[in-house]
């Protein structure tokens, strides 16, 4: 057998440099463009602060993150100046529910870190399982999506939801700043279509949910006040390793919010009342049927989050457009309403949600509130995030028109100050092969 | 409650006075028509007359007795075309076999599906019943036109419409039958042998068969008769066009490989997620594209898509729609054409063609319908904004110069009527997040073990 020689050995190395400059060129032809950071005067542009009213010819100044200025005739030196005549600023969107960075490839069951085994699992953080390198969040934010919630699902208490900016190399850099737990309440719903449980089996179902979340509340009680006696006492920790109710604790000393999925009308109503009962600070997610108790939910004081308004009504005999209008009906009732798409790749379609609830009842500027200022309440950051103010985080985008309608563009995008480029695995496949080079 | 439903249906079926087949007059005047094929006409009037659209123009006049519909200030199009659903059947996937070509969707058709009345409600008359995606050669498929309150199955279906099958390549069929029951295919290469299994048996079973008409007399019988041999055979004679659910660039290339050997070219791919990748080769071949507005990433095959599909399809001139799948989006296929003009540009009429005229070529109804010009079927969608408008809603839509659906109308013309249903069920479709996407229902929950 032949020696190995030096020269087969270089020449291998060299094979695998270039072999190597090959792969990494094409893994980063995947990769969407840098960020910048740097002081930007976003010049002359109608600007929709959302809490402020519609601001013309106005000049937007960025500058260490924030919005530091907005004005007519803005001057500042030694900064990157966009002119924006003709051009309309929104603050960046936010959707209150997803599943993005969470799941890479829906059927690929590996790539989904939504949902842990086990029923009582608060202590499970999304932030955790978020990757920031995930390809459909440069495809969600260029459609002026800044802000989601990312949240795991399952079952009775499947875990902790974030609040993340769609932006950053780690979690950390992305956090927003809150975060909230879930509660799957009792349900007395088909799952779906597959779903063959006969009406009697459904409510046996809930039922024995029902008892379990009651029993989970009552421990709960007891490890807050073991904890309350101790912390008082200042004696040392009889309560065992509970990562549940410890993660739990807060929530029912209401410090952080309970995020109280309910979408039948019937659940709506128990889940108002358990909330009342053990005076809880909620917010109810999905809300489906809310139309049908929204004078209920508007007296509970209750926020809601719901969506996707493009989805289907769960009963066969009420109107079609039940759902389109249901955001609607209860923001007119009073509600606080904020929007999510409950998608993973395709959050993208935030916006054009939004734009249905707007047709279908909320009208324009109710529906923009819906996806910025709103949620922004809800989740306790509306000092920082949710509208153009001043000295708020800059999370804003420039769009030629109705960021609603489809025909729309959107030219510039900044998150937390970061100039981000409007590109993505969905636009680099449309450069290369609008006219494939070579092509047939 | 059951028997109040019972009593209901009883009643429904005893006043329902329209019938499928049935056609209509009815005058629309003064609105913004949107004939996709010959511009966009202001002010002006469409007249149809035994269920055909017998004029066009401004100030038609017509017999007192015809309904008019005052269309000032709205916009009429053709009814949509949905080229690719599973709305109207009882049933998807008979998935039992890699090539099922002897089954068809039309002996399945439900004209009760709530479906049908949420697809009119978007302003869509005609919508394409397919076979699912579990086996390579699937079943041949049901153009239907959405005759709601119809209560015969025969009544919903497009008549004389050509035939058309499924085909489907990649995850689906090697998950069913190569995953699922250790039989081919369980890869890309055993889905390609399926075909031409099917297109080389179908060569021998037509010889045999020509043989024995030539000359009767030289065989004590016939040939074997096989409905499966059959269909391929009218597949390689051209009387059927496939439809084939397809992902990757490699497998679709593949297939244009396959139908190239045999001579088959009537093909218009499904979803076809990388289409956009091999578009010269498709409009080289002239196969057609109907592809999904906004769908990846929910499972492998899909992951390197671009929403830019149709755009990029449309610039390479391929004749492409936008379909739905999904018994959600078919209601507001005017809002997944628009999404086009985000991602690629396309004008208002090039979005538009991708739901009326362009899905009816790839259904070879093109001459009936997918335009508003005199002569075709009068199948109108009227919506009260430009339909490419995020603000765009839908407010009459007529087939056959029938109205089926009227925003106007007492209950918008829906109708409960589904006897065995506990009126208090409430399904919570968004709890699965890919629920709507019904090319695999039935494959898995009958078939393959959990």
């Amino acid at each position: 057998m032949k020696d190995y020689s030096k020269s087969q050995q270089m020449k291998n190395t060299l094979y695998y440099i270039v072999l190597n400059l090959i792969f990494c060129t094409g893994i980063m032809a995947q990769q969407v463009a840098k960020s910048t950071y740097s002081d930007v005067l976003l010049k002359n542009a109608t600007v929709h602060t959302i809490t402020d009213g519609t601001l013309n010819s106005t000049d937007v100044l960025i500058a260490d993150g924030v919005i530091k200025d907005i004005g007519t005739n803005l001057n500042p030196s030694d900064v990157e100046v966009i002119d924006c005549a003709g051009k309309h600023i929104y603050p960046g969107f936010f959707d209150s529910g997803t599943q993005l960075g969470m799941s890479e490839v829906g059927a690929v069951s590996l790539t989904n870190d939504y949902n842990e085994i086990g029923d009582l699992i608060p202590h499970m953080q999304a932030l955790t399982a978020v990757n920031p390198n995930s390809v459909a969040i440069p495809v969600t934010r260029v459609n002026g999506v800044t802000n989601v919630i990312a949240k795991p699902t399952g079952g009775l208490f499947p875990g902790t939801a974030s609040l993340i900016n769609l932006h950053g190399y780690t979690p950390d850099q992305m956090y927003a700043g809150f975060k909230g737990v879930i509660l799957n309440f009792p349900s007395g719903a088909k799952r779906g279509r597959w779903d063959r449980r006969s009406e009697e089996d459904i409510k046996k179902a809930q039922e024995k949910a029902t008892k379990k979340l009651d029993e989970v509340w009552s421990k709960l009680k007891l490890y807050a006040q073991i904890d309350s006696t101790e912390k008082s006492k200042n004696i040392s920790s009889h309560n065992k390793y509970q990562p549940e109710f410890a993660s739990l604790l807060p929530v029912y000393r209401g410090e952080t919010l309970l995020m109280v999925e309910v979408n039948k009308d019937k659940d709506i109503e128990s889940a108002l009342d358990w909330i009342k009962k053990n005076n809880v600070n909620a917010v109810l997610t999905g809300v489906s049927e809310g139309w049908r108790v929204a004078d209920k939910i508007a007296e509970s004081g209750i926020p809601v989050i719901t969506g996707p308004v493009l989805s289907i009504p769960g009963r066969a005999y009420v109107r079609y457009d039940v759902n389109y209008a249901n955001a609607s009906v209860m923001q007119k009732a009073g509600v606080l309403v904020a929007l999510r798409t409950n998608d993973t790749e395709n959050v993208r379609n935030l916006p054009f949600n939004a734009g249905f609830a707007a047709t279908y009842g909320m009208g324009i500027e109710e529906a923009l509130k819906s996806i910025t200022i709103n949620p922004a309440k809800i989740f306790g950051v509306d000092k920082e995030y949710g509208s153009i103010e001043k000295g708020k985080i800059a999370n804003l985008f420039v769009s030629s028109g109705d960021p609603f309608e489809m025909k729309t563009e959107i030219s510039h995008l900044f998150i937390k100050g970061w100039n981000i480029p409007i590109e993505s695995r969905h636009t680099l496949l449309y450069d290369e092969f609008l006219s494939r080079s070579p092509g047939k | 409650m059951k028997k109040i439903q019972y009593i209901a249906f009883i009643l429904f079926l005893s006043l329902s006075s329209i019938s499928g087949q049935e056609t209509g007059d009815i005058l629309i005047t003064n609105g913004t028509v949107i004939t996709i094929t010959n511009g966009v006409l202001e002010e002006t009037d469409v007249l149809i007359r035994s269920g055909k659209i017998s004029q066009i123009g401004k100030n038609i006049s017509a017999p007192t007795d015809i309904r008019r519909v005052d269309a000032t200030g709205q916009y009429v199009m053709p009814g949509i075309i949905d080229a690719h659903s599973h709305i109207g059947i009882d049933v998807v996937n008979e998935a039992t076999d890699p090539n099922t070509s002897n089954v068809f969707t039309g002996d399945a058709i439900n004209p009760f599906s709530i479906s049908i009345y949420r697809a009119l409600a978007g302003g869509v008359t005609t919508s394409h019943a397919m076979h699912g995606s579990a086996n390579a050669v699937g079943g041949q498929c049901e153009t239907i036109k959405h005759r709601w309150g119809a209560i015969d199955p025969e009544d919903m279906k497009m008549k004389d419409a050509p035939r058309t099958i499924k085909f489907a390549l990649g995850e689906n069929p090697m998950r069913v039958h190569g995953e699922g029951n250790s039989i081919v295919p369980r890869t890309r290469m055993g889905v390609e042998q399926i075909f031409r299994e099917g297109f080389g048996k179908a060569q021998v079973y037509m010889e045999q068969w020509d043989n024995y008409k030539r000359n009767p007399g030289a065989a004590k019988t016939p040939p074997k008769y096989d409905l499966k041999m059959e269909t391929m055979a009218d597949i390689l004679k051209g009387e059927i066009i496939v439809h084939c659910h397809s992902y990757r660039a490699d497998e679709i290339l593949m297939l244009i490989n396959v139908l190239n050997d045999y001579g088959v070219d009537k093909i218009c791919f499904q979803h076809v997620n990388e289409g956009f990748k091999v578009a010269p080769e498709l409009a080289d071949y002239g196969a057609m594209a109907s592809v999904f507005a906004d769908w990846w990433a929910y499972k492998f095959e899909v992951y390197y898509s671009t929403a830019y599909n149709a755009a990029i399809l449309t610039e390479n001139g391929v004749t492409t729609s936008i379909n739905s799948d999904s018994g959600e989006l078919i209601r507001h296929l005017y809002h997944e054409a628009a999404k086009t003009q985000r991602y690629g540009g396309l004008s208002d009429n090039e979005a538009l063609r991708l739901i009326t005229i362009n899905p009816a070529v790839q259904l070879g109804i093109d001459d009936r319908v997918g335009s508003i010009e005199k002569g075709k079927e009068g199948d109108i969608a009227i919506f009260n904004k430009h339909p490419l408008s995020i603000y765009a809603i839908p407010q009459m839509t007529i087939v056959d110069g029938i109205v089926r659906f009227d925003i106007n109308d007492e209950d918008d013309m829906r109708m409960d009527i589904d006897p065995e249903s506990d009126i208090s069920t409430y399904i919570h479709y968004s709890s699965d997040h890919h629920e709507a996407d019904r090319c695999m229902q039935d494959a898995f929950e009958y078939f393959t073990k959990d």
